[in-house]
């Protein structure tokens, strides 16, 4: 199913939650909403799924606008953060809820409600959980049966908020990765909260990167990444250096950096805001140089090196171990960067 | 129009759960029916009387000495629960001793035991030839019928009070702390008197007042063994009650309703306290 | 050596070892188990002796006699009409005050307490005041026959003041710290206001309201002052479990007195050794779900 989300305003009291909000998904995609706390990005997921409504703007599910449907009306499968299992259910009566609770007409007898229940702990595969208490079952269990609860009602679409957020680091990851599988296999839309970066990049078809109730990019994970298009999400996504620097005649200056390898920017004459990734930097022993080596880092695939400027300006860069192997440089010696690929914008 | 609306009480933020108009109507009906409109009933009483009025009743002599008997029982006796609260609570939360379940369950008799059975047990229990009123006699002590079971009747309504304000917060009291004290050198009884009874002393207070205002308004279990001595051993909820039945009923309103308004202020004071009490509890 | 019985385990280890402080931990249990036996166990067990002074027959008697079995029933119809009406009125408050943030929900928790810091008498005194002969709907009820104050109605009202907040207040605090994300959960899953109600909300919070339903009902069967300013004493209709022990025991028949107390002291101790078990299950609700690792 198609969503499709219509300069979407929301305020609470004083604060400004969403703030002309537009944004279509496409029916299957996986979508990320990716920002820091209080970017409004878990509040569009309540009005997307009708928890929360709009004080101005549209939801429109397959181009037929649902603000006049309830939650319970738009068969959206919700997955709450910190998961709202029913805690005097068993697994299986809280998956088997969204059945019993069907009007008379609509329901299914109990042996294919037992049916389709068992079927589902099956695909999260937890079937051998299911006569557990909630409080009886791990963080990752939770999640699972969570999923499995929001799926039993056959939703058009998924809506998942912060799904690994209470998890730690190594069950996170083995979720993620099963979360993946799970989507390709059902092919639903699907729209996820994070604000971790790694898990939005790794797991999406495409991130909306939002912040202060504004979407500042929608792009794939690769093009985000290479390609930032605001200030806030070279910042936010990635490690990048944040440099002062002048533009003169669509070239950058910046003392100390060898900048002659980067395309000419669109940017006006005048003070500029740089962002550079550590691996768009090239470094390389030199007499002359006029940076310094100040740190040196030899731990895993790259090493990271922090140079100094002449204007005592450090900046953070990293190179394989084969290049420093070929070019050693040592803590200390003087040394010339060059500058490959990074985001200017004007300063302000 | 919207903003006349929302400058109204009672009007919600927006919500996906359903029910609020109807819940909340039922409520302020009910509490209007059963608690408001009686209340307010008693000030309207009372104002219909004119202050000059109001105000001698409530100078006479009778009166006055029925109020000061009231608050001054009222106040040794939560003050006495104020000390052994805080001294059971300790035992309960800090010893381990066989029946120590036992004991805690039992701080909550008085909240259960209703005070017409506790105020003939207490005097059957301290008259001059009751179980414990035998043993104080020789020593010329006269309990029952005397202010002195007064305030033994107030002491037993509340005595949980203390105690159960006390308990949750010596119970999450970080024992780190203590444990710094110690390590810097502080005896057990400097711990306790500089470390532990300052973080616990709003809530002590709070159980305090409540005890206080509980006495203050008592009535089933003081009355058998006061004595109820016009101008002696007659407390203020008494002398309401005698007023009633002597048909007064412009006194008894004029009473009741000064003691609704001490009531209130001391509310006031508790909850004041039992904020402030949180407050440092989440400072911590 | 009756006092090794008290010798206390200290919980945290540090604290013992010094003999000082063990004499410190005796003196102060043993101070506050003489305390809590003078002023508790004392009353109670005094009740049961003196109800069974003269034997069982004369108990048995005391309990059978017409005016005590009228005055058991109007208690328990006293407490069948009030603890349904509070209960009620407890889901309901607590309903709106915890699913739903709006203005003034403080101050309607105070209202809601106020019974709770008004004097026993005084609660009585205001029905008087509503409903008696020169109150303000008296003429009214006069002229057409109705009787409120010194009969049945006046003594549930008083009662009914007396237990208002006993179920809101236990049910307040626990549905707000379990907040509204089951039951936005069930909307999701199409569940309707009164499934939600039923299947979520309902037993999440059943020990509670049993713990709430419990003390209300001690408090309705045991409630004095409030409903002997209404009742009018009249022996054989008004006159409820309490304030027939305080007749029998102004007559000096206190064989029969306690033993109408006995059962009361009853109903009590039962209350308690319940809402300690309620207690218990209550602690197990509230504990948020502990996440272990997978």
């Amino acid at each position: 199913m198609r969503i499709e989300v219509v300069g979407v305003s929301r305020q609470f009291g004083e604060f400004k939650a969403l703030k002309d909000v537009s944004l279509t998904i496409q029916s299957g995609e996986l979508v990320a909403l990716l920002g820091p706390s209080g970017s409004g990005k878990t509040t569009l997921l309540r009005v997307i799924a009708g928890l929360d409504w709009a004080d101005a703007g549209d939801i429109k599910f397959d181009g037929v606008s649902a603000s006049t449907r309830s939650v319970g009306e738009r068969h959206v499968g919700f997955v709450f953060q910190h998961y709202a299992l029913f805690r005097h259910m068993t697994v299986f009566d809280n998956v088997a809820f969204g059945l019993r609770v069907r009007p008379r007409k609509e329901r299914y007898s109990n042996a294919e409600i037992e049916a389709r229940v068992n079927e589902l702990l099956q695909l999260v595969q937890i079937d051998w959980l299911a006569d557990r208490m909630p409080a009886q079952l791990s963080g990752g269990q939770r999640q699972r049966v969570a999923l499995a609860r929001a799926l039993a009602i056959e939703p058009r679409v998924l809506l998942l908020d912060e799904p690994f957020g209470a998890l730690d680091a190594k069950v996170r990851k083995e979720l993620r990765r099963w979360l993946r599988r799970l989507h390709e296999q059902l092919g639903m839309t699907s729209v996820f909260v994070t604000h971790d970066q790694e898990e939005a990049l790794e797991l999406a078809d495409r991130v909306v990167v939002m912040n202060k109730g504004r979407i500042e990019q929608i792009d794939t994970p690769g093009q985000l990444y290479d390609n930032p298009s605001t200030p806030f999400v070279s910042r936010f996504l990635g490690d990048s250096n944040e440099l002062d620097c002048h533009v003169a005649a669509g070239s950058v200056l910046l003392p100390g950096l060898d900048t002659s390898a980067l395309p000419r920017v669109s940017v006006p004459n005048g003070p500029a805001k740089l962002y550079a990734r550590p691996h768009d930097i090239a470094i390389s022993a030199a007499e002359d140089g006029e940076a310094c080596v100040r740190f040196i880092s030899a731990v895993g695939a790259n090493i990271r090196i922090e140079a100094e400027l002449p204007d005592g300006r450090v900046v953070e860069l990293t190179r394989t171990r084969e290049e420093q192997a070929e070019d050693p440089v040592a803590v200390g010696a003087r040394v010339g960067l060059r500058l490959y690929r990074a985001q200017v914008y004007p300063a302000g | 129009m919207s903003a006349t609306i929302s400058r109204l009480p009672f009007k919600p933020q927006p919500s996906v759960i359903p029910g609020f108009g109807i819940t909340l109507g039922l409520t302020l009906f009910w509490l209007t029916l059963i608690v408001l409109i009686p209340l307010v009933s008693l000030f309207l009483k009372s104002a219909s009387l004119g202050w000059p009025s109001f105000w001698e009743i409530i100078t006479a002599p009778r009166v006055l000495l029925a109020l000061r008997l009231s608050f001054s029982t009222s106040f040794i006796a939560a003050a006495v629960n104020g000390i052994f609260g805080l001294l059971v609570a300790w035992v309960l939360v800090r010893y381990e001793f066989p029946g120590r379940r036992l004991v805690d369950a039992l701080i909550d008799i008085p909240f259960a035991l209703p005070t017409a059975i506790a105020g003939i047990a207490l005097t059957t229990l301290w008259a001059q030839s009751g179980w414990l009123g035998a043993l104080v006699a020789p020593l010329g002590i006269e309990v029952a019928f005397k202010p002195l079971g007064i305030v033994i009747a107030l002491i037993f309504v509340g005595l949980p009070f203390v105690v159960r304000t006390v308990q949750p917060v010596l119970q999450d009291f970080n024992k780190e702390v203590e444990e710094a004290a110690e390590s810097l050198g502080a005896r057990p009884w400097q711990i306790f008197f500089n470390v532990i009874l300052p973080s616990i002393m709003p809530a002590a207070l709070a159980g305090f007042a409540l005890a206080f205002a509980r006495a203050l308004g008592e009535y089933g279990s003081v009355i058998f063994i006061a004595g109820n001595l016009p101008m002696v051993s007659e407390i203020a909820p008494l002398l309401i009650v005698i007023k009633l039945e002597e048909f007064s009923y412009p006194e008894a309103t004029a009473i009741a309703a000064a003691m609704l308004v001490i009531s209130f202020i001391l509310l006031l004071i508790i909850n004041a306290l039992q904020r402030w009490a949180e407050r440092r509890e989440r400072r911590r | 050596m009756a006092g090794l019985a008290f010798t206390a385990r200290p919980r945290k280890p540090g604290a013992n070892g010094k003999p000082g402080q063990r004499v410190t931990q005796a003196v102060l249990i043993g101070i506050a188990v003489l305390f809590l036996g003078i002023f508790i166990v004392l009353p109670l067990a005094i009740v049961f002796s003196m109800a069974l002074s003269q034997g069982w027959a004369a108990y048995v008697d005391a309990l059978v006699e017409p005016d005590a079995i009228s005055a058991i029933k109007l208690t328990l119809l006293t407490a069948a009409i009030t603890v349904p009406a509070n209960m009620i009125f407890g889901l309901l408050a607590a309903w709106a005050i915890t699913k739903f943030e709006f203005r003034g929900k403080s101050f309607l928790i105070t209202l809601i307490d106020l019974p709770f810091s008004v004097s026993p008498v005084i609660s009585g005194l205001v029905f008087v005041l509503l409903f008696g002969l020169q109150g303000w709907f008296g003429p009214w009820l006069q002229e057409h026959d109705l009787k409120v104050v010194f009969a049945v109605p006046g003594i549930v009202l008083a009662t009914m003041f007396v237990t208002f907040p006993f179920v809101a207040r236990e049910l307040i605090p626990i549905m707000q710290e379990q907040g509204t994300e089951e039951e936005e959960a069930a909307f999701t899953l199409g569940a309707s206001g009164w499934q939600t109600f039923w299947r979520v909300t309902l037993p999440n919070v059943k020990w509670a309201l049993l713990y709430g339903v419990l003390l209300c009902n001690a408090r309705a069967m045991g409630e004095f002052g409030a409903v002997s300013v209404v009742s009018g004493h009249i022996r054989g209709h008004t006159n409820t479990m309490p304030l027939h022990v305080e007749i029998l025991y102004n007559e000096y028949n206190f064989v029969a007195a306690f033993a109408v107390a006995s059962l009361l002291a009853l109903l009590a101790i039962v209350t308690l050794i319940l809402k300690s078990v309620l207690e218990w299950k209550l602690a197990r609700d509230r504990k948020q779900p502990i996440v272990h690792t997978a």
